[in-house]
């Protein structure tokens, strides 16, 4: 190893402040990072994919037959391929809440490996490496949900209702998966370790979304789990996408949800995302603040 | 002036729940000086260097570093720092190159620059041709070495290196000696903490030892030695049976403090190796042979055991447990 030069070299050489503070600057900076990094696991990120779509496999050929969609199936039987036109939004939904667990785990490793703390000895944004985590997540889903797509439609899965609804409906999508991703993050900046981490990212999201109508209609579920079901997010946000992909929502013709949170899905899965992240990101960044590896 | 110092910390006091890591400590680390910190574990070390890099907020106790408060001014304090930690806190998954990038933009630095110093630092840490290849193919030297170039991307006037050689095999190790000695030389301050005698008595201007989150010495490696005690002397004789006539014949030399074990002599000397001439013509007029002669500064190892009562390595179990100041003999 040759001579250092640390000090007896010209002097670094600063950015100027943008107008709007450095949390966006910053979080960008994490952010890439953060999707770089992603592409250098490639096993990690085939196991991301490979999981929605085993989902949709087995759904549509092992319970396809078996679950009738009212409205759908004319004169009630089970229609497999109607069940595929019905199931494609709930696979889409449950998949992006998994994007919750991918910030959970990256940042209790973060924190085990003690980049948290060096980060936090850098004179950047404080709450920057969780913008940057959590949008990085959220946005890795444009890749989860182009995959899960494409076996969609190999399955028979279709967009009945035009462009414009469909790009809705994949937007609402990534809100849905930004706005876990915070939860995720708390949950990852709480638990003690990775170990844990890699438990605790995914043990509340699989009640969370089949404790909705992503897989069944929800008439089929007892009363309780029902109420719970009926005004658990990811039921709207399936119904909201059912309705703009034109796919069958497990409605009857001229039959009314009897939920206000299902009669306005768009508008519900909105101000729920919104909730959740008011709640969550203030908690995640107050978190971040006091954590340090142990 | 506490100001013009690079550390100035006093009465420091941190509280973990019932447990007090720091109880009081008080820390002057002059400008361009390298101060190393030397502790057991679980003394504090640490948690000092967490304070110091504004980690952690002192239950008690006000700090400056670069004449910047560590809580009102964290900022400017951050911008002062490098910190290097105990765990390599580089991204495995990114290059070398790539997590030189990531500091550097997230000190905010022009990007001409992070890519010209990213360049020069790859190069002088010997990480060029691995710089396009993940974090995670390094060796623990090279990541030890892209961690520490990582705090240097804003050429930081103070370095913090909390524990830099730990794990690191023996080659890899004095390698990074090299590195801080050629920091030091160019006016960087560091603050150093270690568990190694060895390596803050060769770094180290100044050596202050903490022992339950407080300082129970202060001074340069031969402040502290000269504190318990200046040089021994130890005569082995050839013959077993003499050792007593030895110890007999040397008392001028070592005024009545001489301790026997087995076939050696030792004792208290002062005046360094000019006495040893007169050990040698001690022995010789009473006829007693010198199988072995050596006169030995006390260690550091020698230091901590008597300011302490235990070891200065937790982990080594190979410490005499009598209390008697037996180090690792050094030339």
């Amino acid at each position: 190893m040759s001579q250092v030069k640390n000090l007896s070299s010209a002097p670094p050489v600063a950015m100027s402040r943008p107008l709007l503070g450095w949390t966006l600057h910053d979080s960008i900076v994490i952010a890439r990072s953060t999707i770089l990094a992603s592409f250098r696991i490639p096993e990690a990120l085939f196991f991301q994919l490979i999981q929605p779509v085993i989902f949709v496999l087995l759904f549509a050929y092992v319970f396809g037959g078996a679950i009738p969609i009212p409205g759908a199936d004319p004169g009630g039987a089970a229609d497999a391929s109607l069940y595929r036109q019905y199931l494609m939004p709930g696979i889409f939904g449950q998949t992006v809440a998994f994007a919750a667990a991918a910030s959970t785990v990256g940042l209790a490793e973060a924190m085990q490996k003690g980049i948290i703390d060096r980060y936090k000895a850098l004179p950047m944004s404080q709450s920057a490496a969780l913008i940057g985590n959590t949008f990085a997540n959220a946005l890795r889903q444009i890749l989860v949900l182009t995959v899960l797509s494409i076996t969609g439609y190999i399955v028979g899965w279709r967009i009945n209702d035009g462009i414009l609804n469909a790009i809705y409906a994949y937007l609402l999508l990534l809100l849905f998966a930004y706005t876990v991703t915070w939860v995720g993050a708390f949950v990852g900046l709480s638990v003690p370790n990775t170990e844990t981490a890699n438990t605790a990212g995914l043990i509340w999201i699989f009640p969370l979304t089949f404790l909705s109508n992503a897989f069944v209609p929800l008439d089929s579920l007892p009363s309780v789990l029902k109420l719970f079901a009926a005004y658990n997010p990811v039921s709207s946000l399936v119904l909201a996408t059912r309705q703009l992909f034109g796919n069958p929502t497990g409605y009857a013709p001229g039959t009314e949800p009897e939920f206000w949170s299902l009669q306005y899905p768009v508008l519900y899965t909105v101000i729920s995302c919104s909730v959740v992240i008011g709640i969550f990101a203030p908690l995640a960044i107050r978190k971040y603040r006091t954590v340090s590896r142990r | 002036m506490a100001k013009d110092d690079a550390v100035h910390a006093e009465g420091l006091v941190k509280e973990f729940g019932e447990v007090k890591a720091l109880n009081g400590l008080d820390l002057v680390v002059p400008r361009g000086q390298v101060v190393g910190l030397l502790g057991p574990n679980g003394s504090g070390k640490t948690t000092t260097v967490r304070i110091l890099a504004t980690l952690l907020k002192p239950t008690k106790g006000v700090a400056y570093v670069n004449g910047f408060n560590v809580g009102k001014q964290a900022d400017q304090v951050r911008h002062s720092i490098g910190l290097t930690g105990q765990y390599t806190a580089v991204d495995e998954f990114l290059t070398g190159r790539e997590n030189l990038r990531m500091f550097g933009d997230l000190y905010h630095l022009a990007p001409h620059y992070v890519k010209e110093r990213s360049q020069e630092l790859l190069e002088w840490f010997d990480l060029i041709e691995a710089a396009e290849r993940p974090a995670k193919t390094y060796s623990g030297g090279m990541r030890r070495r892209l961690d520490l170039a990582s705090s240097l991307i804003a050429k930081p006037s103070i370095l913090f290196l909390d524990e830099p050689t730990t794990g690191l095999d023996p080659r890899s190790r004095l390698g990074m000696w090299g590195v801080i000695e050629s920091l030091v030389a160019e006016g960087t301050t560091v603050l150093l903490t270690t568990q190694y005698l060895e390596e803050a008595d060769k770094l180290a201007d100044d050596i202050v030892v903490i022992d339950h989150g407080r300082v129970i010495a202060h001074g340069t490696a031969e402040d502290l030695k000269d504190q318990i005690g200046g040089d021994r002397i130890e005569v082995t004789v050839a013959d077993l049976e003499r050792v007593r006539d030895a110890q007999t014949a040397l008392a001028p030399v070592f005024g009545g403090e001489s301790i026997v074990s087995h076939s050696m002599v030792s004792g208290p000397v002062s005046g360094g190796s000019t006495v040893l001439v007169d050990v040698v013509r001690l022995l010789d007029s009473q006829n007693i042979t010198i199988a072995d002669l050596a006169l030995r500064r006390p260690t550091l190892d020698d230091v901590f055991l008597s300011l302490t009562g235990h070891g200065a390595e937790d982990e080594n179990p190979g410490k005499p447990a009598s209390g008697t100041r037996r180090g690792r003999n050094r030339s």
